[in-house]
């Protein structure tokens, strides 16, 4: 193979290539300090930027939900608690085959058989937090448990928090209410009085009751905490805590003794019970038969727990203390006696006769007194104490609707009393323009003679009954009622004030005495209708018992009741109000008893009981206590 | 007069073929490797063990590589181009699928991978075809060893490996140049390129290519999907100001925001530890690496080992501006390591060959010398 080799020249090919090695060189340091200047760029001049970015990338600041106050009665009792929970908490967008993985957790961890159902139903509702609760109150066997087999749930977490907790159940449903998961209505509200960013790390809020009323003291102030994240949003380490400042303590004026002696007072019976402090408005017992547990409420309750509530026909959730409406029945005797003495239509001397009915005229109907016979000469003493129902039309038709409604307007009925929880009904306190404006009828006499006994149109709640009772007590202070004694810690309370509206002033404060004296007798006279409850008691009492026919319980519901709960359901309501010691009141209790019959004989004995407790020594108290709490256990086994 | 300088310094060195300045600036390098990917792969030793272990492997094959005469490498230049393009066609019908690329074939004892003999092969062979006539080069013969570059780089970009592709086509193209392509051809070429990107883009480019490149115009747009990594990125480099967060104390790579943290875009690492005085060092070694690369490529006594030299030198050196570029957002996103402080063992030791390749024209000059007159 011929080929023709070229003559080279080595000297010139190697200047050649140093020539281009050269200009490399020159562009690989011209290309480096191109590179240089960019980086210049980012790392000098535009360093400020970049720190921020990536500040903000692994920089976060969370919320830091405050602990919520405790709520205590006057002996320093806890009736609110905070309580540590173990909840199961899944972060929907780690998980990738949920219904598997919520199915296998069901059956691992024996959760209740509505559990998938509620928490597909939070899944598809509006959440405030990346995670959704599958279970909340998870027991040790079951965080244990869980704890083993947790990398197999990637995207499920066992969370612990503080809980409320409340220790007694049903004990003080009604009067302290509960927290429960904040909802969209609650954050519109929240959003509406700008405090939500108070709220952003808090799951409950209060629902209802105490717990309601007073949500911005117990709540507290949110606090922050700045943490480091990776790129999964897992916390490495804290940087900065803002801690959060506490919800305050609350005590409250209730007394956990009287709470649970009315509770065993109105065991099996649906009624209520307001025992108020007369010399300050102050509420010590505030109890509603049936209750219920507050507790299934604060992690939320379930559906079908919600409607057996809904549905008892005892209806545990209506406050009978505040909500409940009540024919007053005689239990207002001694107010309308107060006014018929304030306007001079009777004296403390004044007589009728009584041959056991009362006709009036043009009216064929004759209304009759309890007493088939009558009573004979009554005065208002002798009304008073054994109940006179004559007396007492007579009585109302002098006054007439008009002075009635306004007085006993001034006296509280038909309004509400401002007691410290949302729960409250105003009930009913008759007049003219009431009854043109819902039936668009004229008033009758013959419903002044119904208003005169406590029938009717007139309702009033226990509570009502309670409040215008002490105005009689204290002859004419007229307090708020309130559940709040003071906020603040135990050892440091700072006491609320005392409310008070200007007083009622009679024409002569002598009728005070008047009345009083006469309630005195309901239970010191022969035949003083609450004579019986009150034998042998160790201290002085008044009060005045009523009975009122019922009518409208059984129109409510559409259901056909057995006839034996017929029978039950048309028995009378009793009421009760009265005050102890006679001479200087301290105490003044209310009582409003469905389908019992007399209040004499059923409601009457119930004030006993509890002015008993009063009056007790704390020996006695004690006693007292441990045998209901026998009696309790006896009922339950 | 310098290499008989330098024999009598080291005397030890020269007989083992190995260059000291250079041999001593990929040890500073790999010193470094060790230390970011320390940081970089969360303080994992272990990590670090197995990339001791491959630099083990890698400087060995250096060692081996330099004992053999360069000149060695002319008698094997086509038969080994050859044989790599056959294998490069033969992984495009029967090559073995992994990360979304058909890279590597599957000879039963082990899997290899054809680019990556290619990045050797390619230089030598365009070394060997500029070297055997006269240099400059002429037109004709330009055009054929851009044929000769072309063949392998489109196999390669098709598989695809785009970053393996632009190294094997700038080694090819720098042996061109180095060969004393003329300047007009050199200034047609880059407006041809630059007329052709339409093409590359419409018939050449993936889907993932092109959203890549999109990408890369604009990373804002996207800054939660694709653009993610280069944002992230730039913001590691950025928040390191001059002179870094410090060792093990880069949020940005310790806190996992960084993708790809010890591989591709360790650079990031460092940049946010040691900041812009360390980038600054980092790049005075390699450049102090690739002037000595040159400079004992213009030592060579013939143009096929100049040729090579350099065009392996200046390789290395698109490693380091495709890889930087990269992660500093004024390249697209290709995947390039950055040479001897990414983790990783397959282009280290294709890479610590061709600097074994250097060294052995280094220090095997008398042979040369007397066989080349």
């Amino acid at each position: 193979m011929k080929k023709r080799v070229p003559i080279r020249n080595h000297q010139a090919e190697s200047a050649l290539y140093g020539r281009r090695a050269i200009v490399s060189l020159s562009i690989v340091v011209i290309v480096f300090l191109g590179l240089l200047a960019n980086l210049y760029k980012i790392q000098v001049t535009n360093f400020q930027e970049f720190q921020t970015r990536s500040n903000s990338n692994r920089i976060v600041v969370l919320p830091v939900a405050p602990n919520r106050g405790l709520i205590y009665d006057r002996n320093g009792t806890l009736l609110a608690d905070n309580t540590p929970v173990y909840s199961l908490e899944v972060s929907p967008a780690e998980v990738s085959e949920m219904r598997i993985a919520i199915e296998q957790l069901v059956e691992l961890l024996a959760l209740p058989a509505d559990t998938s159902e509620n928490f597909y139903s939070r899944l598809n509702q509006p959440r405030r937090f990346p995670q959704i609760t599958l279970f909340d109150n998870l027991n040790e066997y079951q965080v244990a448990r869980f704890a083993s087999v947790q990398h197999q749930f990637p995207g499920i977490n066992i969370e612990g928090r503080l809980q409320r907790f409340y220790p007694h159940r049903d004990l003080l449903t009604h009067a302290l209410g509960y927290v429960g998961r904040i909802n969209q209505q609650d954050v519109i509200r929240l959003r509406e009085q700008e405090l939500y960013a108070q709220y952003a790390a808090t799951r409950t809020i209060g629902k209802l009751g105490i717990e309601r009323h007073y949500e911005n003291i117990l709540h507290g102030e949110v606090g922050y905490q700045t943490v480091e994240v990776n790129n999964r949003g897992r916390v490495v380490r804290t940087l900065d805590f803002n801690p959060p400042t506490p919800g305050r303590d609350i005590h409250l004026e209730l007394d956990l003794g009287y709470q649970q002696v009315a509770r065993a007072q109105l065991r099996g019976r649906r009624g209520a019970i307001i025992v108020l402090d007369a010399n300050t408005g102050g509420i010590l017992a505030l109890y509603s038969n049936p209750g219920y547990d507050p507790n299934l409420f604060v992690g939320g309750i379930s559906s079908a727990e919600y409607r057996e509530l809904l549905n008892n026909t005892s209806n545990p959730l209506i406050n009978r203390a505040t909500q409940g409406r009540y024919a007053p029945a005689s239990t207002i005797k001694p107010h309308l006696g107060v006014l018929g003495l304030h306007l001079g239509v009777i004296t403390a001397e004044s007589r009728i006769w009584d041959p056991g009915w009362y006709k009036l005229d043009g009216v064929e109907r004759r209304f009759r007194d309890w007493r088939q016979h009558g009573h004979g000469w009554v005065d208002i003493t002798k009304a008073i104490a054994e109940s006179c129902n004559t007396y007492y039309y007579d009585l109302s038709f002098q006054l007439g609707i008009d002075n009635i409604s306004s007085f006993m307007g001034e006296m509280g009925f038909g309004k509400r009393t401002g007691i410290d929880i949302s729960e409250e009904s105003t009930a009913l306190m008759p007049d003219r323009g009431w009854k043109r404006a819902r039936y668009n009828e004229p008033w009758y006499h013959g419903e002044t003679l119904s208003i005169g006994i406590g029938q009717s149109f007139w309702t009033v709640t226990p509570l009502q009954l309670a409040t215008s009772t002490s105005i009689i007590a204290t002859e004419g202070r007229r307090l708020q009622p309130r559940l709040l004694r003071g906020i603040g810690e135990q050892n440091a309370i700072e006491l609320t004030d005392i409310i008070e509206n200007p007083p009622l002033v009679l024409s002569d404060p002598a009728h005070w005495q008047t009345i009083k004296k006469a309630m005195q007798a309901t239970i010191t006279d022969a035949r003083g209708t609450a004579r019986l409850a009150f034998v042998n008691a160790p201290y002085t009492a008044a009060g005045k018992t009523g009975t009122a026919q019922v009518v409208a319980l059984s129109d409510e519901t559409d259901e056909r009741p057995d006839i034996e709960d017929v029978a039950e359901r048309f028995r009378d309501n009793a009421t009760y109000i009265g005050y102890a010691p006679a001479e200087y009141p301290e105490i003044v209790v209310a009582i409003a008893l469905e389908n019992v019959g007399g209040g004499g004989r059923n409601a009457a004995p119930v004030s006993r009981a509890l002015m008993d407790y009063y009056f007790a020594n704390d020996e006695e108290k004690a006693a007292i206590l441990q045998a209901i709490e026998d009696e309790e256990a006896d009922a339950n086994n | 007069m310098q290499t008989t300088e330098e024999r009598q310094r080291n005397p030890w060195l020269a007989k083992l073929h190995i260059d000291g300045p250079l041999f001593l600036g990929l040890i500073a390098l790999c010193c470094v490797s060790l230390f970011v990917i320390y940081s970089a792969g969360g303080q994992d030793l272990g990590l670090v063990q197995r990339q001791v272990i491959r630099m083990g492997i890698s400087f060995g094959v250096l060692f081996i590589v330099a004992q053999i005469a360069p000149d060695t490498f002319r008698n094997y230049a086509v038969p080994v181009y050859i044989a790599g393009l056959l294998m490069l066609v033969a992984v495009m019908f029967f090559g073995v699928t992994g990360k979304g690329a058909q890279r590597w074939l599957d000879i039963g004892v082990t899997r290899i991978q054809p680019s990556e003999i290619m990045k050797l092969a390619v230089p030598i062979m365009l070394a060997w075809y500029c070297a055997r006539n006269p240099v400059p080069i002429r037109f004709l013969q330009v055009l054929g060893g851009l044929l000769l570059v072309l063949a392998p780089t489109l196999l390669i970009a098709r598989q695809p490996d785009l970053g393996t592709s632009v190294l094997v086509a700038s080694s090819g193209i720098f042996a061109l140049f180095l060969a004393g392509m003329s300047w007009r051809l050199v200034f047609t070429g880059a407006l041809t390129l630059g007329a052709s990107l339409p093409v590359f883009w419409f018939f050449l480019l993936r889907e993932y290519q092109r959203q890549r490149v999109l990408t890369f115009l604009n990373p804002e747009s996207d800054p939660l999907g694709s653009g993610y990594h280069i944002i992230q990125s730039k913001i590691a480099i950025g928040s390191g100001g001059v002179e870094g967060k410090g060792w093990l104390q880069g949020t940005q790579s310790q806190l996992e925001f960084l993708p790809e943290r010890h591989t591709d875009f360790i650079f990031s690492v460092f940049s946010e530890e040691f900041g812009f005085i360390g980038v600054v060092g980092l790049l005075i070694l390699y450049s102090f690496v690739i002037f000595r690369g040159m400079l004992l490529s213009i030592r060579a006594q013939s143009n096929f080992q100049r040729i090579l030299g350099g065009s392996i030198t200046l390789t290395f050196f698109i490693y380091v501006l495709v890889n930087i570029g990269m992660v500093s957002g004024v390249l697209p996103v290709v995947g390039v390591p950055l040479p001897l402080i990414s983790y990783g063992g397959t282009s280290m030791v294709t890479m610590m060959a061709g600097f074994g390749i250097i060294m052995g024209i280094a220090t095997h000059r008398r042979l040369a010398i007397s066989q080349s007159t």
